[in-house]
């Protein structure tokens, strides 16, 4: 009888091409995506060493980490930003690699132009010199961050040395309670098994959960994947994954297509495979989440009080440090904090489903005065739907203004920038110290919970809005 | 060669007995504007290190002239978060070649890897034990021997044994780097890649 693998063993096993006995496998990437921000450094060794990109047609360029969100069709202020992003387009037009600049009606979040071009698909392995790459998981790839150095390595040889990381399975069955989404279910696994429980690990969710997941959800869940510390995480392939992809750009078509849907069919974990880890949750016990410290970790339900240090697994020191800089104190309510800015968009939560949730709440309402609200689409076509969906009206009746697609707050390179000490809202992946500006206070949550505090001017469970 | 050979290392050590240190905090995203590699060190841990007006901020460590050297030690999930190479690149540009902490995050620990930063797991008591002897005398030497795979605290002379894959370890001690390996494969990853459906 052959050994019983798990999905994220037989797309890894798929694609090593050696074996070095104590040491990394060498594994084949089939797509290789890059940005302006960890691209430039690699392409300046290539040219030192003297090498060309192996397979350009393996890689795409998008830019989005720097880039403004406004006015986008004038010349970029900031010279150093600009310069990378001229990097970017000359390289690629060096190497003969799609470039998708800035207003380019493909231009978008890497993450986001990825799977909604259909470049992205089930078993392939996907890297990207930024560690959300995991996002790409949703479709059954094996997707994870990497840094320049292994950039290089992709464009000289379209390889990377990686050790197989360890595999841990987070099964959630059972209905999730009313307004509990995605973003809730992974903001919650993170607060149960911390910021770093998921480091030498690749994650496959499974579960009714994520079987009854909308494929934005799934991204949604795989992008944070990296905030527990894992290299990725990986949900099977299904129907629903099939379906989104079926005819878009770059995803084949015909006899091809066919040939690889039957393939995608047998990528399913095997009865009796094994993980280095399991852990199980029930999904009655999630309710909309929103966090309170400097690492995702440090997430609770909306209804509850900052707990004391005896009952978070950060250290007493670490996580006293983490409320001082939040300006929060133990056994405080979140429902009621003051809000100062509310960021809607990032490779988490910048899709169109997430731009439905927003809407739904801010329906008919109006944005609170004390809030500054940044609604940022993840990608042109993101802007376009939410156009033609009608999203774009409702937001506008109630107040709020809709900016052009980038990596805007979530990492504030551009001017998208929360003040020191003001707090905001925010839809995006990280709540690190200065993380949205130096002394900026974040607090992750959905769009839900981002749409009633951007309604309320202060942080309000959507649940009492909705109902 | 690629980078500099290690082999074995005796410095005294920076102490950072914080957790959860992420790639943000040693290289804000606002410094990561270039285009070359270069003058990443001065931005290390830059909003921990300076005030706004741009005064060192007295209190942190890198300020205190108590403490030096070319290891630093970092808490629980050191480097966790963004992929950013820049942080181990800063790490390396300031003048660090060693990072030791009981749990490195991944991507950090490869990057380290890659440019020639041995980053060292050992065991929390051995952390804890190093921060102690630090207190006591903030010039106290280690010695991280990469040949041996040991790390030795020379004051009190508590050992420990640390991972590394060998392909890794020949790596550093001899200054060679993956791409050189890559490329002298071209050959068997180009028929590996017609093999490919997509």
């Amino acid at each position: 009888m052959t050994k019983a693998l798990t999905l994220f063993d037989k797309v890894w096993d798929s694609h090593v091409v050696r074996r070095i006995e104590d040491g990394p496998d060498i594994l084949f990437i089939d797509r290789h995506f890059i940005h302006e921000v960890t691209s430039p450094v690699a392409f300046l060794n290539m040219d030192k060493r003297g090498m060309s990109v192996i397979y350009p047609e393996r890689t795409f360029a998008t830019a989005d980490h720097n880039t403004p969100t406004i006015d986008q069709h004038l010349p970029v202020k900031d010279p150093l930003s600009a310069m990378q992003l001229q990097a970017l387009e000359s390289n690629s037009a060096k190497n003969g690699i799609s470039h998708w600049g800035l207003g380019h009606k493909k231009n978008g979040i890497v993450h986001v132009v990825g799977p909604e071009n259909g470049i992205t698909l089930p078993s392939m392995t996907i890297v990207c010199g930024d560690s959300h790459t995991s996002t790409h998981g949703a479709f059954g790839a094996i997707a994870f961050g990497i840094g320049t150095s292994e950039v290089e390595m992709v464009l000289a040889s379209q390889c990377i040395m990686q050790t197989k990381p360890k595999k841990m399975r987070i099964e959630i069955n059972g209905q999730l309670s009313e307004s509990v989404v995605p973003k809730d279910v992974i903001l919650y696994v993170i607060s149960k098994i911390s910021a770093s429980g998921g480091t030498g690990h690749f994650v496959e969710y499974a579960g009714e959960v994520f079987e009854n997941m909308s494929m934005e959800g799934r991204m949604t869940v795989c992008n944070m994947s990296i905030e527990m510390g894992a290299r990725g995480g990986i949900i099977a392939p299904d129907n629903k994954a099939i379906e989104y992809l079926k005819g878009r750009e770059y995803a084949p078509k015909g006899e091809a297509w066919d040939k690889l849907e039957t393939y995608w069919a047998t990528l399913r974990t095997d009865e009796g495979a094994e993980y280095d880890i399991v852990h199980t949750f029930d999904a009655a016990d999630i309710e909309p989440m929103i966090t309170y410290g400097t690492n995702p970790g440090l997430g609770i339900g909306i209804s509850k009080a900052i707990p004391s240090p005896t009952d978070v697994m950060d250290g007493q020191a670490s996580y006293e440090k983490s409320l001082v800089y939040m300006g929060f104190n133990v056994g405080e309510q979140m429902v009621g904090k003051h809000v100062d800015y509310v960021f809607m968009g990032s490779c988490t939560n910048g899709r169109i489903e997430d731009f439905r949730q927003f809407a739904k709440v801010v329906k008919g309402k109006q944005k609170a005065d004390n809030v500054t609200a940044w609604l940022v689409p993840g990608s042109q076509k993101v802007e376009a739907k939410i156009r033609e969906e009608g999203i774009l009206d409702i937001l506008t009746e109630a107040g709020f203004k809709l900016r052009q697609p980038g990596c805007s707050a979530c990492l504030a390179m551009n001017d998208d920038k929360v003040p020191a000490g003001k707090y905001a809202v925010s839809t995006s992946n990280r709540n690190f110290e200065g993380r949205q500006g130096p002394g900026a206070r974040t607090m992750l949550a959905s769009p839900l919970v981002a749409a009633a505090a951007a309604v309320t001017g202060v942080v309000t469970d959507p649940r009492e809005l909705i109902n | 060669m690629a980078y500099d050979k290690f082999d074995i290392l005796t410095s005294s050590v920076v102490p950072m007995p914080i957790e959860n240190v992420d790639t943000d905090q040693i290289i804000p995203a606002r410094f990561l504007k270039a285009v070359e590699r270069k003058g990443f060190g001065d931005n290390l841990f830059r909003d921990w290190r300076y005030n706004s007006d741009d005064s060192p901020k007295e209190d942190f460590v890198l300020n205190n002239p108590v403490y030096s050297g070319k290891i630093l030690a970092g808490g629980k999930n050191f480097g966790c978060g963004s992929s950013r190479e820049h942080a181990a690149w800063a790490v390396y540009d300031y003048g660090f070649r060693c990072v030791v902490s009981s749990f490195f995050a991944d991507i950090f620990s490869n990057n380290c890897l890659n440019i020639g930063v041995l980053p060292v797991t050992v065991s929390p008591e051995f952390l804890d034990h190093l921060y102690t002897e630090i207190e006591k005398d903030p010039a106290t030497q280690v010695e991280v021997n990469l040949n041996t795979q040991k790390i030795t605290m020379l004051s009190s002379g508590l050992q420990e044994t640390f991972a590394i894959n060998t392909y890794k370890k020949n790596n550093l001690l001899n200054g060679y780097d993956d791409i050189d390996y890559l490329m002298a494969m071209k050959d068997e990853i180009e028929e590996f890649a017609t093999t490919r459906p997509f």
